[in-house]
This record gives C-alpha cells, sequence and structure tokens, in this order.
C-alpha cells in the first residue's frame, strides 16, 4: 500500500487548490468586503438580517420549497430510474441520453415553456402561474435527470439475486424493494438527493419567472443585495448563512452515507437487465415512458414547435437567420458562433471537472473508512467540495471581480474563466457519482489482486479502472450537461463578442419582437439537440468491454 | 499513518487559503487608482456598457478608423448591475467609459465618485432638458421613456377604449389587464413607480398602488417576462392586454414583425409616459482619458445618433439627428413626459421602493 500512499496527498492538495484560487480567495474577498468596509470589521448587521422577519421568512422559504422538491423529485425518479436499470426496450439508451435534456435548458427557456402548458393561456386549462406549484413541477422536471442517471446507473449494476432471493421467501415485489433493493441504493440515493437539494435551496430563475414577485430565495435576494443595492455588508450574511445551512446538511449526509456504504459485487448491466416478460412488467415499462413522454417531452416540444412557428403558421425563417450576423443585430456574432463557444467552453470544463472531481474522489472513497480526525477529516473534504454549488454565482462573480484584478492572476477578461467557473460546479457532480462506485468496489478483489503479485497501478487498472470507467462517463456527460446550460456565472464572466448559448438565448429574449424571440427559440432547440448529441456519444463510448458496467 | 499526514495536509492547505483571503481582502481595499495618462489619439479604450448596447459594425469601423482607436466593449448585465459592478471596481476600474447609467441612478454615482467631468462639444446640439449635471460628470446620450403600452387589436375586439391615464386602470373594466415589473428589481418598473409619485404626489401615490392591487395588477420580476411572456401584443401572446414597457415599443413590434403591418400592433399611453435619459460618463482612473473623451464625443455625433434608434430601440438626444421613418410615425410619446426631480428621486428612492414592496407585494 505504501507505493499508492506516496501519492495519495495529490487527490487531496490539487482539488483544495482549485477550489482555494477560484472559489475561496475571490469569494472570501467579496464576503470581507461586505463586512469591513473601511479596515474594521462590522458585525452588528448579523443581528440585523437575523433578526429581521422579512429575510426569515426567505431563509425558511428557502428550506421548505427545497426539501418539498427533493422529496417529489426522488419520488417521481424512482420508477424512472427502475425502468432503466432493471429492463430492456427499444429506445433505451437513446432515451438515457436524452434524460440530460431538460437540465441543460436555460431556466427563461423552460419558464416559457412551462407558462405556455401551465399558464394563464394554457391549451391544458391548467393556470397554474404565480403558485409555488410550478415552482416545484420546475424543480422536478430540471432535477429528475440527476437522481434517474445517478440512481439508475448504480441500480443498474446492482446483482439483482438479493431481491430475487427475497421474492422466492415471499415477499411481495414492494417488500422486496423495500426490504432489500432501497437499502443498496441509499447511498446512491443520498447523493443525488443532496445535490437536489442544493440547486433547489439555491433556485434563482425558477423561482422569479413561475413563483411570482412574492416567492424568493436566499440566492434571489442575494443576488438583489449584491448587484442591485450593493448591501455588500447584508449580501455577505446572507451568503454565509446559505453556507453554514448547506455545509450542516452536507455534514449529515456525509456521515450518513459513510455509515451506509455496503460493499457487493457489481455486475454488468447487460447480466441484469431483461426485456418485460410479465404482463405487469410490460405495464409497468408502459405506463413510466408515457409518463416521460408527457411530463418531459410536452415543454420540450413546446419550445421546438415556437421554433418554427410564427403568429401560429409553420416557418423556416427564425432557422434561416442563424448562420447571419445582421447589422445592428442583437449579438456582436452569429448564433453559430455562439455554438461554437459553448461546446468549447463545455469541453474545457469537463476535462478540468473530470480531473479535479475524480482525484477528489478517489482521494475520498480511500479514506471513506477511516476513522476519529481521519474521518472528520474526510467529512470536511467532502463538505468543502460541495460548497460551490451553494454559493451564489453572483457572489462568485463578483468576488472573481475584485479577487482576480491584478497580475499574476488578472482573470477578468479571459476566455478561462468561463470554463473554470464551469467546472467549479460540476467537480461536485464529478465526485457525487464516482464516490458511491469507488466505494462499493469490494476490498477483496483489490487484495486478491496484490496477493497474486499486481503492482498498485495494475490493481488500479485492472480492477477499479474498469468498474469505475462506466461512472467516469456517466459524471463526465453530467460535467459537460452543467457546463452548456451553466448561465447564473457565465452571464457574469463571458465576454460580450464570446457569449455562450443560454446567454445569447437571454439576449435574444431580452429584446421585443417575434424575430428575436423566434430565433431565441431556435437556440433553444439547437442547444437541446447540441447536448443531447454529445451525451449520446458520451454513453456510447466504450473501450473494450469498459463500457458495459 | 494515514490520518496524520492527512491532517497535516490539511492544516497546510487551509493555512494557505486563510492568507490568501486575508491578503485579498486588504489588497483590494488599498489599492492604488492607475495613474491616468493622458495619450495621444490612437491605442485602445474599453467602453462598459449595459446588455442592451448595439451598434452597426459599420458606425463603430468608421470611427475606429478616423481616430485610430481600437474600441473594445464590455457588457456588464443590466444598467443597475453595470453601475453596481463599476462602483465596486473603482479603484481599479474595468474600462473607460461607462454608458447606460439612466437618471434614477444617478444619484448612486455621484455618491461614490464614479466619474470625472468632461464638457464634449457636442453638447451644443442637445436640448437643455436632457442635460442633468452642472458639473458635466455625465452626458445625455439617449432617452427612451417608460410608458404604458397596450394590445391595440386586443382592445378593439372587445370594443373598450384603451386607458387614457392612470385613474382608468382603478376602473372596474380594467381590472385585471395589467402587468408591470417590480420596481425593486427592474429598471422600468421603477420608472412606473416614480411616474405614479409625479402624478399622485409624495402621498398619495400609495393608496393608488393599493386600489391598483384591488383591481388584480400583476407584478412579475423583469422586463422580459412581462413583456414577452405576459403581454398579448407581444409575440410572445400572453394574456394581459396592458403592459409598462417603452415609449419605442411600437416601432419595433413593426420593424421585427413578418409580414410588416400597415399599423402598429401596440400603441402608447401618452399621459403615462415618465422620463428615462440615459448617459454616459469618463470613469474616474481610466487609463485612456483622451480616447474615452473622443468616444463621448462620437456617442454624440449624428452618425452614432442616428444609428442608435433602430439598434437600441432608444431616441437621440442630439437635435440634428434625424429619426428613421418608423420612429416618426408611431413614436408618440408626449415632448414633455412626467419626471421628478433627481435630487428627490436620490433622497427618496430607497425609501419609496421599500414602501412600494409592502404595499404592493407585502
Amino acid at each position: 500500500m505504501t507505493g499508492r500512499s506516496r501519492w495519495a496527498w495529490l487527490g487531496f492538495v490539487v482539488p483544495l487548490a482549485f477550489l482555494g484560487v477560484f472559489f475561496v480567495y475571490p469569494v472570501g474577498a467579496i464576503i470581507v468586503r461586505g463586512l469591513r468596509p473601511d479596515g474594521r470589521w462590522q458585525l452588528g448587521v448579523f443581528g440585523d438580517v437575523v433578526s429581521d422577519p422579512y429575510q426569515r421568512r426567505i431563509v425558511w422559504f428557502s428550506l421548505w420549497q427545497a426539501t418539498v422538491s427533493t422529496v417529489l423529485t426522488v419520488v417521481v425518479a424512482l420508477p424512472v430510474a427502475a425502468l432503466f436499470a432493471r429492463f430492456e426496450f427499444r429506445g433505451r439508451r437513446l432515451l438515457w441520453s436524452l434524460l440530460l435534456v431538460p437540465f441543460v435548458l436555460p431556466t427563461v427557456v423552460v419558464g416559457a415553456a412551462f407558462l405556455a402548458l401551465l399558464g394563464p393561456k394554457a391549451a391544458t386549462g391548467i393556470d397554474l402561474h404565480g403558485t409555488i406549484g410550478l415552482v416545484l413541477i420546475a424543480h422536478v422536471f430540471f432535477n429528475l435527470a440527476v437522481v434517474v442517471r445517478t440512481v439508475g446507473g448504480f441500480w443498474g449494476n446492482l446483482d439483482p439475486s438479493l431481491e430475487d432471493a427475497a421474492r422466492t421467501l415471499g415477499a411481495s415485489r414492494w417488500q422486496a424493494f423495500r426490504e432489500v433493493t432501497l437499502p443498496l441504493l441509499r447511498p446512491a440515493l443520498a447523493a443525488a438527493s443532496s445535490i437536489v437539494f442544493l440547486f433547489c435551496f439555491t433556485s434563482f430563475g425558477v423561482v422569479l419567472l413561475l413563483g411570482g414577485p412574492r416567492a424568493r430565495t436566499l440566492e434571489v435576494e442575494i443576488y438583489d443585495q449584491t448587484a442591485r443595492f450593493l448591501r455588500l455588508d447584508i449580501a455577505a450574511v446572507l451568503a454565509i448563512v446559505q453556507l453554514v445551512g448547506v455545509g450542516l446538511v452536507l455534514v449529515v449526509y456525509a456521515r450518513y452515507q459513510q455509515r451506509r456504504s455496503v460493499q457487493q459485487v457489481l455486475r454488468p448491466r447487460r447480466e441484469v437487465a431483461h426485456a418485460p416478460r410479465t404482463r405487469g412488467e410490460r405495464l409497468f415499462v408502459a405506463g413510466v415512458l408515457t409518463g416521460m413522454a408527457v411530463g418531459l417531452g410536452a415543454p420540450l416540444l413546446v419550445l421546438v414547435w415556437r421554433s418554427f412557428a410564427a403568429g401560429g403558421k409553420p416557418t423556416l425563417r427564425y432557422w434561416q437567420a442563424l448562420g447571419a450576423s445582421p447589422r445592428g443585430g442583437t449579438l456582436f456574432v452569429s448564433p453559430l458562433s455562439a455554438v461554437a463557444n459553448s461546446l468549447a467552453a463545455a469541453a474545457v470544463a469537463t476535462i478540468v471537472a473530470v480531473t479535479i472531481g475524480g482525484l477528489a474522489a478517489w482521494a475520498l472513497a480511500r479514506r471513506g473508512r477511516g476513522t476519529g480526525a481521519g474521518r472528520a477529516a474526510t467529512v470536511s473534504f467532502d463538505a468543502v467540495l460541495m460548497l460551490p454549488l451553494a454559493t451564489s454565482a453572483v457572489t462568485v462573480g463578483f468576488g472573481f471581480l475584485i479577487a482576480l484584478d491584478e497580475p499574476p492572476l488578472d482573470l477578468r477578461d479571459s476566455w478561462w474563466l468561463v470554463p473554470l467557473a464551469q467546472a467549479t460546479v460540476a467537480v461536485p457532480f464529478v465526485i457525487r457519482i464516482l464516490v458511491p462506485v469507488l466505494r462499493s468496489i469490494d476490498g477483496q478483489l483489490r487484495e486478491a489482486a496484490a496477493l497474486l503479485g499486481a503492482s498498485p497501478a495494475q490493481v488500479w487498472r485492472e480492477v477499479d479502472l474498469p468498474i469505475v470507467f462506466r461512472a467516469l462517463l456517466v459524471s463526465a456527460g453530467f460535467a459537460f450537461a452543467i457546463s452548456m446550460g451553466e448561465f447564473g456565472a457565465t452571464v457574469f464572466l463571458a465576454r460580450p463578442d464570446h457569449p455562450t448559448m443560454p446567454v445569447a438565448i437571454y439576449r435574444f429574449l431580452g429584446r421585443p419582437g417575434a424575430l428575436n424571440l423566434g430565433q431565441g427559440m431556435v437556440l433553444a432547440t439547437v442547444l437541446m439537440a447540441v447536448t443531447a448529441a454529445v451525451v449520446v456519444v458520451i454513453d456510447r463510448v466504450r473501450v473494450g468491454q469498459l463500457g458495459e458496467f | 499513518m494515514p490520518s496524520r499526514s492527512l491532517r497535516r495536509v490539511l492544516i497546510v492547505v487551509s493555512l494557505s487559503l486563510a492568507v490568501l483571503a486575508s491578503a485579498c481582502g486588504s489588497s483590494s481595499t488599498t489599492a492604488a487608482p492607475a495613474p491616468a495618462t493622458t495619450e495621444a489619439v490612437g491605442g485602445t479604450l474599453r467602453v462598459i456598457t449595459h446588455d442592451s448596447f448595439v451598434v452597426s459594425d459599420a458606425v463603430l469601423a468608421q470611427f475606429e478608423a478616423e481616430s485610430g482607436i481600437k474600441v473594445e466593449i464590455v457588457k456588464n448585465g443590466d444598467a443597475g448591475v453595470e453601475v453596481s459592478k463599476a462602483i465596486l471596481t473603482k479603484d481599479n476600474p474595468e474600462g473607460d467609459v461607462l454608458y447606460g447609467i439612466d437618471n434614477n441612478l444617478l444619484s448612486k454615482a455621484y455618491d461614490s465618485g464614479l466619474f470625472d467631468s468632461y464638457e464634449s462639444s457636442g453638447l451644443g446640439s442637445v436640448d437643455a432638458k436632457y442635460q442633468l449635471d452642472d458639473q458635466h460628470r455625465v452626458t445625455p446620450i439617449d432617452h427612451a421613456d417608460v410608458c404604458l403600452n397596450y394590445d391595440v387589436a386586443w382592445f378593439a375586439a372587445k370594443h373598450l377604449a384603451p386607458p387614457a391615464s392612470f385613474d382608468d386602470l382603478i376602473k372596474p373594466e380594467y381590472k385585471g389587464l395589467l402587468v408591470t415589473e417590480n420596481a425593486a428589481t427592474s429598471t422600468p418598473g421603477l420608472a412606473f413607480m416614480l411616474a405614479t409619485i409625479a402624478t399622485y404626489g409624495e402621498d398619495g401615490w400609495q393608496s393608488y398602488w393599493q386600489q391598483l392591487k384591488a383591481n388584480g395588477v400583476e407584478v412579475v420580476d423583469g422586463w422580459e417576462q412581462a413583456y414577452s411572456t405576459s403581454f398579448s401584443g407581444s409575440a410572445g401572446k400572453g394574456d394581459k392586454p396592458i403592459v409598462v414597457s417603452y415609449g419605442t415599443s411600437p416601432p419595433a413590434e413593426v420593424i421585427s414583425a413578418d409580414p410588416k403591418p400597415t399599423s402598429a400592433p401596440t400603441a402608447v399611453v401618452p399621459a403615462t409616459c415618465f422620463r428615462q435619459i440615459e448617459f454616459a460618463g469618463v470613469l474616474a482612473g481610466a487609463k485612456h482619458v483622451a480616447n474615452a473623451h473622443a468616444f463621448i464625443d462620437f456617442m454624440l455625433s449624428r452618425a452614432f445618433q442616428e444609428d442608435m434608434p433602430l439598434n437600441m430601440y432608444v431616441e437621440p438626444v442630439n437635435g440634428d439627428a434625424a429619426e428613421p421613418p418608423e420612429f416618426t410615425q408611431y413614436v408618440t410619446v408626449p415632448a414633455d413626459p412626467l419626471s421628478l426631480p433627481p435630487e428627490q428621486i436620490a433622497a427618496n428612492r430607497d425609501a419609496w421602493v421599500t414602501e412600494w414592496t409592502q404595499t404592493v407585494l407585502g
């Protein structure tokens, strides 16, 4: 083991250094600026904010809507995850990739789609506009992929013989699921729901667009206090409240997760999944697929239709304008170059995120079973790496402005800022997806390999890598999708001549006229298509037998 | 063994992070402003703008060719965010010129000493009513008044007269027809609130808003949502036939419609218009002061002023600039819209917004 320990520190230091420079330093700078405006600490504002009933209501609202959204997402996602884990059906792999499409769409576009379906003039006749119901539904829509892909991917490699044994012993299907499968899924479920909780807790666009002006999360309040009112002191207190709150959730999660991880023999999916055999199974598959078509398909189709429709009639003119950079248009560049900008930034962000997140996950999984101080350190390391998800994009964006503004780190206008910011957001995903899988690898396999004379590198290559490869791909898909869809930080950091697709969509929708709206929808459709295409490719990468896991 | 070495690593890393964090805290507050060098014409210039800024390539290229200045545009969010960012980075400004600050935000800039004075020779062609600053820290560039817009076809189909005043909006026949923006988070929303204060006075506007609320006003967060999603007269086909938007929105609807209509699908209510002027200024601590002066002169020139309307849907302040035919045909804003003295806005804005939030959203 000494050979591996010599390099183990890299797994901690590289991610921490990355986080230190691109997260802790800028965020620390903006918080210090807020609480120490002229060289003296002014902490009285803590009391003012904490005792303000208006702010307390915001904290309470953030918490409960995030909790309800997370529970709803998990409940809706479990049958879908079961479908992908246990059954073979035509188009399964394509659907698995397409799941990620809602996840990358800018909230402003999805908001428009939901208003068309469940808004004041909806064809469905249901008007949920301005209610919390629409916010919850949108949160489920956005985050479904997180739970389905994380849990479903893990579930697909679980050995079904345990559940079969329970059934043979007389357990009902529900009992077998509750008593056998669910406990085994807990690490993946906890990982996915902790991320969903964070996303909903810090929800910004969805709440603004669909919740009406009275619905305010901490994230919205921090944005207004920072960017509009320049009350950096209040913003700093709220940012700290958000960080502490989320930190607590993460520590609870991490402790729970460590206790629950069970080593088990993972099996290739092809040995586990089968075509639906009984009538019940066929009903289940058909039911879940129909639900997905309605719940996920309908909002997406509304967007596609809008890119082809002018005043209710089909048209191609919005698409024909795609390559043009019209005189004095809304963008300085053509929509097509926004596609190129997005792809370039996302590619770099994915590589950075998978490298950093992979190192961290490796370190976490190795230390996972330590005790005492080592374990406490591991838990905090894990929580610290999640903090970027818990921090308002405006805090990070403004932090960059004042902290990274002088050589050698004058990044204010650097192209690298965008992919680096996106990678920071993606790293927690990579870790969340990899750690449960790495922890589940049977230690006996490694020991057996080592006993038979394999070097540590060989053990990694022959034992860990084959099992981890699939999870690495899943995490790369997520990192890519996050980068494609990231808006909050990107809009602060992207140079005007290098807009990404979400930034360009936002600019189109920010101007009056049918042409701008139409082109915004075209770009939203392109964003969906490009994301789907790349995720399909990533999902299909196979190296020998490796991709089968 | 593993836990002890791990602890050491963590201590080292967290210490270095703490040092970094504290270093940044002090360095950013004590950073000396960069020396301003008045250089010969030529070189570069960075212009900070809001997201809505657009200039035709040809017009900008001509300025660059004539002056020898390479212009770089930095878009920094909406006007409010743009100004906040500029104030935050005042000691090490991101650029030389800032464009897009409006009359409702001026006090913030004055208080923080954001701009250095510059009196452009182009001001000779600008009406005095647009020149709000005697010290010339800011130069007026354009105006786009905030007015109620309505959906012409909707009112025709319902055989209902379009609203003509603020008073109409609280009548029962106009119940539930208006969508406006949050005054705390949106520039037109703020202007609309100020327009009601200009109309009903500092003591009367609150009760007007209570009646408006009782009459079913919808408040959304930003202009995009109000105009593109909730308003029935735009391409978004929402359900509200009256919206708070700009006096220049009707020509925008004509220009981007296909096929081109013979009359504008939307119209403004002139009695509800509130003056909004956008300014540019030379940032204090700018590195290219002479170039910044040249650019402000350029923004007041006929070339830029005539290019602006169709790009940004604003009206020129230069009296010599010809407006495009769509504007002369469809823009019907009054010559003398509602307004409030800038000092009064500066002194009361935050209190008014708080009161508005409690009245309307509370």
